[in-house]
């Protein structure tokens, strides 16, 4: 999942989602800044039109660990 | 390949996750706090313990990969301060839960904090009993409902770090699950000081209190927390009616009183001295 920031070059950062452990209980869609995600059939994932900024905040709520953003891009 | 970040790979055991507490806990969102704070120290893995009692909360110290102990009910606190007199290098991390802590362990938490032993205690308080069905526990709120106060709960609640304070503890503190940077710092904090600190951390439990007394979703109960949590300067400017509903997030207290393993050192170096004095006497 490439965002803003990765396309332009600023950063190697991109925004990693795990549905395994996601539980859906859409802390991360909440309070997200950007009102970037949605909850899809109980599972979080990204909307259409990216407008992720890579804050990390969905990072830090997430209980389930299964949203983070990650620098190594793997 | 296991997805997961930097932080939960270096600090948690991965192959114990995704963890079972229920969708929207904040236990989840507290226990990577407290990983971060020990990240953020950078602390030796080999150096820090995490010891636990039993409760929802204390599944933490499954999970989290460090030197770790899980206790029974109530005596988390005993076998912390056995450990720090035994190894005082170590640094002894108490997580446990607003019932374990404060009902159960109530006695325990009051003279830990008395002596002012070196450990850290970083309460999940989700005002009820979680693990074992919804029983109401020492914080929660009066009028309010649990599966043992089918007609209204009639106690008070304790203010956990109001309690530990007066009892002695040299730093206390309040995060949420929602605050998570002041709850990082609150942690951070509570571990680099010299005393007994305590962290109580405010957790949406959505299954159990927030169903039994229709307090939403995990989301709402985040968004209360988020509304009502405010920091100490600014609490200082409300008014007393708006102060009702709101709480500070974090430092609550911190003063330098001397630390229990330091005088045991102290007592044990004086009598040394003195045994050696008969000896040569």
């Amino acid at each position: 999942m490439l965002c803003g920031n990765y396309e332009k070059g600023l950063m190697e950062k991109i925004l990693v989602l795990n549905p395994d452990w996601c539980k859906g209980c859409g802390i991360c869609a909440a309070f997200c800044p950007k009102d970037a995600l949605e909850m899809i059939q109980g599972k979080v994932s990204l909307k259409e039109n990216n407008q992720c900024i890579l804050c990390g905040l969905c990072e830090q709520r997430c209980p389930d660990y299964a949203i983070f953003v990650s620098d190594s891009g793997k | 390949m296991i997805k997961t970040s930097d932080l939960v790979f270096r600090t948690m055991r991965i192959d114990h996750l995704p963890h079972i507490w229920c969708p929207g806990c904040g236990n989840g969102i507290l226990m990577r706090d407290v990983a971060a704070a020990i990240d953020n120290l950078k602390l030796r893995q080999e150096k820090v313990v995490i010891v636990s009692g039993i409760g929802c909360s204390s599944r933490a110290a499954g999970y989290l990969d460090f030197n770790t102990i899980h206790t029974t009910h109530g005596r988390a606190i005993p076998f912390a301060t056995g450990i720090k007199l035994a190894s005082p290098e170590l640094e002894v991390i108490v997580i446990t839960g607003d019932g374990d802590c404060t009902a159960i362990g109530g006695n325990h938490l009051i003279h830990a904090a008395r002596r002012n032993i070196e450990i850290t205690v970083i309460v999940f308080n989700n005002n009820i009993y979680g693990m074992t069905g919804g029983q109401y526990s020492p914080t929660t709120p009066a009028g309010e409902w649990g599966t043992t106060a089918p007609y209204g709960n009639i106690d008070r609640q304790f203010d956990i770090p109001q309690l530990a304070a007066d009892a002695g503890a040299s730093y206390t503190a309040r995060g949420t699950a929602y605050h998570t940077q002041q709850t990082i710092k609150a942690i951070q904090d509570g571990i680099a000081h010299p005393g007994f600190s305590l962290i109580d951390c405010y957790s949406p439990c959505p299954t159990y209190y927030g169903r039994k007394n229709k307090k939403g979703s995990a989301v709402d109960m985040m968004k209360y927390q988020r509304d009502h949590g405010v920091p100490a300067e600014q609490y200082a400017k409300l008014s007393d009616e708006e102060k009702t509903d709101k709480f500070i997030v974090g430092k609550l207290s911190q003063n330098e009183y001397p630390g229990y393993t330091q005088l045991y050192q102290q007592l044990i170096e004086r009598s040394q001295e003195r045994s050696q004095k008969k000896v040569y006497l």
